[in-house]
């Protein structure tokens, strides 16, 4: 077994309202800073020993489809790095 | 035969929601998420709130709790199941209904009166009500807004599935009257069987004349039948 970080990232898929981050950047523009739009998502790190980083990665995954995200208004990223113990 | 409204940690209007049905003489009792169903159950509220504190998504938590397979098997098996503004985000989270109920188009909590409009009238919580008919109930919620892809909208309202639309006193549907910003105004919807249903608006708080209407007490009378 080796030790992974399973990296999910989730966000709103592409056309669905995000009125946080619109919020968000109107207090940025209120700043004084220049955008043009901004997203927001989030991240979730989840430390685990699998045998390969692909088994790893379907473990992720699953996580990510029974809970991280919701599929009616989310996508998601999987990413698996080797942690160093 | 009692009317099992499900409390889980969070859960706030649990004890309004068997006031609200007992005070149409309803059998109606608080069960605790843990202790799971009772064997004469004959139809289930999962009452608003902020179940888990609304972590990871409003309703997501509650959605994936062991009593939530209890609560498909009873809907299943044909027992009316009602999701009421928390009860509605997690109906579907767990996928009884369809859709997800998301952050306000405003980003803000909103506590207030609004219309809705009866969009279909022939489902065991409509039938006491006429199509087209505009009542008024308050809505309280942060994460209102229905959000489903148009496909799935399409096909929702071709099957007769939208049970209520945010609309204006004279029952016009417009953008004005949409307080959270919903994809068409929808308020309410039923599952693939239509006695599970769920909408963001309380009718248990307008059950009793003396605390501000009486238009929530027809829905509620669906688990009288």
């Amino acid at each position: 077994m080796t030790a992974f970080t399973a990296t999910v990232e989730v966000r709103l898929k592409r056309g669905v309202l995000d009125p946080e981050a619109e919020t968000t950047a109107r207090a940025l523009e209120r700043l004084g800073f220049e955008l043009e739009g901004l997203r927001s998502a989030d991240r979730f790190e989840v430390d685990m020993e699998a045998d390969s980083a692909g088994d790893a990665r379907e473990r992720a995954t699953e996580m990510a489809e029974r809970l991280l995200a919701n599929p009616t208004i989310h996508d998601y990223d999987v990413t698996v790095e080797e942690r160093d113990e | 035969m009692t009317v099992a409204v499900v409390q889980f940690g969070g859960s706030n209007c649990d004890r309004d929601t068997v006031q609200a049905l007992s005070a149409l003489g309803i059998d109606a009792e608080l069960v605790w998420h843990e202790d799971g169903l009772p064997a004469d159950v004959s139809g289930i509220v999962i009452p608003g709130g902020f179940s888990y504190g609304d972590y990871l998504r409003a309703g997501a938590m509650a959605a994936r709790s062991p009593i939530m397979e209890d609560v498909r098997s009873a809907a299943d098996a044909g027992t009316p199941v009602l999701g009421i503004c928390n009860g509605a985000q997690i109906g579907c989270e767990a996928s009884l209904t369809p859709g997800a109920f998301t952050t306000n188009e405003s980003a803000r909590f909103q506590c207030e009166h609004v219309h809705l409009r009866v969009e279909n009238a022939d489902t065991p919580w409509t039938r006491r009500y006429d199509e087209g008919e505009v009542l008024e109930l308050p809505i309280a919620h942060g994460e209102g807004r229905y959000e489903i892809d148009d496909a799935r909208l399409d096909a929702l309202e071709a099957d007769d599935r939208v049970l209520f639309r945010y609309c204006d006193a004279d029952g016009e549907v417009t953008p004005e009257a949409n307080p959270n910003g919903s994809k068409h105004s929808v308020a309410g919807v039923t599952g693939e069987r239509d006695h599970v249903a769920v909408l963001m608006p309380h009718p248990e708080r307008v059950t009793l004349a003396d605390i501000g209407g009486t238009d929530g007490q027809a829905l509620l009378r669906a688990f009288a039948e």
